[in-house]
């Protein structure tokens, strides 16, 4: 697969965190819309791949997305028990809570991995939420930093 | 060789202002796969898609990106667009640049960054997109409509009307709703009775219509077109197939001292009852609760007088099944507890009322007969204080938002009462008179000047009880600049419009969003505002926003319409976003089976020729898969994969950030 350009440069003063977020098309997506909609301002940090569902992500997707040089993952879905698909986020969560652990073992921490429901009604809390998961990463540097010589996981 | 296309579009100056559109489809003109990089004033005008359809002619594009606003707003535009010219509307993605992007961000470098990283992860994901076809369903043409007030029957008519059988489901035991509860309408003071009842009687007899009172949606199957919804047929402890109505049990029951929901109160009922004499179906319910033969095995009072023998104490609740292909929800709204106003006797005067205590104190067929009385005494208030803007329009204590129908019924209100008590006073405090409607305006001022009402530009500090029984009023003017003080008989509250317990709960049922205050939530706020983000399921009445009758009706029928519209073809289009299994790598191991919440994923068998088994697989039913992706990511083998999220591009997606 071609790598194409690297996008966000970082400037060498301030470390600008790379935030890649997995959310599902029908909670977190839509509540991101409200947000935009509401006009709520926030940190310009995060990257949004939408999913039709946050049962869809493959742990891999994770371990991709630092690969890549991203610092932290998000992961957002819908609500327990407001799931589009009835019960993908439960699938999720089972997943996510273990998958987490295994990454704690290779030391990726709480301070990179982030978890929240959002629901389509909750413009704001997606704002505050992109708002203090930036804080924390920033506050956590760049990932490379932290885990020097570690390219892939 | 792809020949992607991207086009960015400015929205006026909604994303411009904040993104820089030129550097972004300059950027993306750059990008791998690349050949056409523009951007354009407002992409989904007529010359906005005329230029994407040319490119994708002229251009052979395979692929298209439109970074503009979000997918959910105007996808469907332009992969239309994209078909009309030939492509296939699937391999046309919308990168988010105004909801996600200008709109929340106001530093144009980092915004412009920002949507040329969302414009290249949406151009890798492209690179990927295969045709896909759309899938047919066919369309069950049954409509179920949740909710029988003004709202529903409304619905349920004009789908009746069309040729279509409705299931109309109301949680009580008669149709009517609210409005049943109004003496009289604004802006014309017709009885609501008069109006209603009629209508009632029409959607009980149409053979369109099957009518399940007392019935509540305990869970729903399905999707658009193909809806499985369980109804929980509430026992009734009375046979309604023999019943006749004919009240024998009712006026024999000896539990008589029941507050009644419908009087808003003020009314007693029995334990078996009709909530009033125009209920439709006319036929009594126990309420279990109260009822001594239920509770304690003693009395049995009304099965000895039915005539017909429709008592029934072993009944239980029944779960029914309906297969509908739409659904209309209109669940209306009730009135705020004013009780958390500590400052108004937080509930605890009686002579402290809302709105739909006195629409039953004014009405001929309430409990006082249309008399003005007032709960405590008994006796003809003569000074009447409203008070508008009760639990609205206050988000300390209340509500934010507006409740729209205050105003107009306080008018209402207040010129009831004038016409019933000559020499009393109606004081009305508000803080703005908001009448936008036809006749409305008159109508207020028709209350001021024709029928004498007191208005007073100002808020109520505190209603005290004094020992004679009257309740001091005290509030300002802030129109004269000075505080006042009522002596008053009787204060009216105009309590904010909330929507109904439960109905949050309903929602979640269907997959129907709803905001912070509980009120559904539609597709989009002008361009589908009786739709909803949940294909198929459609909104009519308060149960979206505080409504008055007309709006409520106008909805209602508009919900119909897009039922019947739905109705009128056959078969129906799904997004193809389907799961796949790769037979050639699937070890059947069934964890996409046991993980799949649609029973979609199945065992199947390859046979030879001859019919002998070769190998037992996964496999998918295009019918029933919905496309959550759940199989896919519990796969071992990476066996199964979901078009339109395939993991190639989701990877593809990710190596381009």
């Amino acid at each position: 697969m071609m790598k194409t350009e690297t996008s966000t440069a970082p400037a060498p003063a301030a470390f600008e965190p790379r935030i890649t977020a997995f959310v599902c098309n029908w909670c977190t997506y839509a509540g991101a819309d409200l947000a935009g909609t509401s006009r709520l301002q926030y940190a310009s940090n995060m990257r949004i791949i939408k999913l039709p569902c946050t049962g869809r992500i493959d742990p891999l997707f994770v371990l991709k997305a630092f690969e890549n040089g991203a610092d932290a993952v998000l992961v957002s879905g819908c609500h327990p028990g407001d799931c589009h698909y009835t019960s993908g986020n439960y699938h999720a969560r089972r997943r996510w809570t273990l998958f987490r652990k295994l990454l704690a073992l290779t030391g990726i921490g709480d301070d990179r991995l982030f978890f929240s429901w959002v629901s389509a009604a909750e413009g704001q809390k997606f704002a505050d939420l992109v708002n203090d998961v930036t804080a924390k990463v920033r506050k956590a540097g760049p990932f490379r930093a932290a885990h020097p010589g570690r390219r892939a996981l | 060789m792809a020949r992607i296309g991207v086009f960015i579009c400015h929205c006026g100056e909604n994303i411009g202002r904040t993104v820089d559109c030129a550097a972004v489809s300059a950027a993306a003109a750059k990008m791998p796969g690349v050949v056409v990089g523009v951007d354009y004033k407002y992409m989904c005008s007529d010359p906005g898609q005329q230029m994407i359809r040319k490119a994708i002619i002229e251009q052979k594009l395979t692929g298209v990106v439109v970074g503009a606003c979000s997918p959910r707003m105007h996808e469907r535009t332009f992969r239309a667009a994209a078909a009309e010219a030939g492509l296939n509307p699937y391999l046309l993605e919308m990168a988010n640049l105004r909801e996600h992007c200008s709109w929340v961000h106001s530093n144009q470098a980092e915004a412009t960054q920002k949507a040329i990283d969302l414009v290249r992860v949406m151009v890798a994901k492209v690179r990927r997109d295969r045709a896909l076809r759309p899938i047919r369903v066919p369309v069950e043409p049954t409509a179920l409509v949740v909710g029988g007030g003004i709202a529903g029957i409304q619905a349920a008519l004009d789908i009746a009307a069309g040729g279509k059988k409705v299931v109309l489901v109301e949680s009580g035991p008669s149709i009517g709703g609210h409005m049943a509860r109004l003496s009289e309408t604004f802006p014309t003071l017709d009885c609501s009775q008069c109006i209603l009842t009629p209508r009632m009687v029409e959607a009980a007899s149409h053979p369109n219509i099957t009518l399940m009172t007392y019935s509540e949606v305990a869970s729903v199957e399905g999707f658009v077109g193909n809806f499985t919804v369980t109804i929980r047929r509430k026992a009734r402890y009375v046979d309604p197939a023999k019943c006749t109505g004919c009240g024998d049990c009712f006026n024999k029951c000896p539990i008589k001292k029941i507050p009644n929901k419908f009087d808003a109160g003020l009314g007693q009922r029995r334990a078996i009852y009709v909530p009033f004499p125009q209920a439709v179906p006319n036929k009594p319910v126990i309420d279990a609760a109260h009822c001594t033969m239920l509770q304690k095995g003693k009395c049995g009072l009304c099965a000895k007088v039915c005539p017909r023998g429709a008592i029934d104490y072993q009944d239980q609740d029944r779960l029914e099944k309906v297969k509908v292909g739409a659904v209309v929800l209109a669940t209306g709204f009730q009135l705020w507890d004013h009780a958390a106003y500590g400052e108004y006797g937080g509930g605890r005067l009686r002579d402290v009322i809302d709105g739909f205590a006195f629409e039953r104190l004014a009405s001929a067929s309430g409990p006082t007969g249309g008399l003005i009385k007032r709960p405590s005494d008994g006796k003809e208030p003569q000074t009447v204080v409203f008070l508008q803007c009760c639990g609205s329009r206050d988000d300390k204590v209340g509500k934010k938002y507006c409740s729209k129908i205050c105003c107009m019924y306080t008018a209402k209100h207040a010129m009831l009462y004038r016409h019933k008590v000559h020499e009393g006073r109606a004081v009305v405090f508000y803080m703005d008179v908001r009448a936008a409607g036809k006749g409305y305006e008159e109508f207020v001022r028709r209350a001021i000047e024709a029928d004498g009402a007191e208005y007073v530009r100002g808020r109520v500090s505190r209603i005290t009880r004094r020992r004679d029984g009257k309740l001091v009023v005290r509030g300002a003017d802030t129109l004269a600049g000075r505080p006042v003080t009522i002596e008053a008989d009787l204060v009216v509250l105009a309590d904010a419009v909330v929507p109904r317990p439960g109905s949050e709960k309903l929602a979640q049922l269907f997959g129907v969003g709803y905001d912070q205050d509980g009120f559904y939530s539609e597709a989009h706020p002008k361009l589908r505002p009786v739709e909803t983000a949940a294909a198929g399921v459609f909104l009519a009445g308060a149960c979206q926003a505080p409504k008055d009758i007309p709006e409520t009706v106008s909805q209602a029928s508009a919900a119909a319409a897009k039922v019947l519209g739905l109705f009128a073809k056959p078969e129906l289009e799904r997004e193809p976003v389907i799961a796949r299994v790769n037979r050639t790598t699937c070890a059947h191991c069934r964890a996409c089976i046991s993980a799949c919440p649609y029973g979609a994923a199945k065992d199947f068998d390859i046979v030879d020729r001859a019919g002998k088994i070769l190998r037992a697989v996964a496999d998918v039913n295009e019918g029933l898969c919905q496309g959550c992706g759940t199989c896919a990511s519990v796969c071992r083998s990476h066996s199964v994969d979901l078009d339109g999220f395939t993991d190639e591009q989701i990877h593809a997606e990710l190596n381009a950030l």
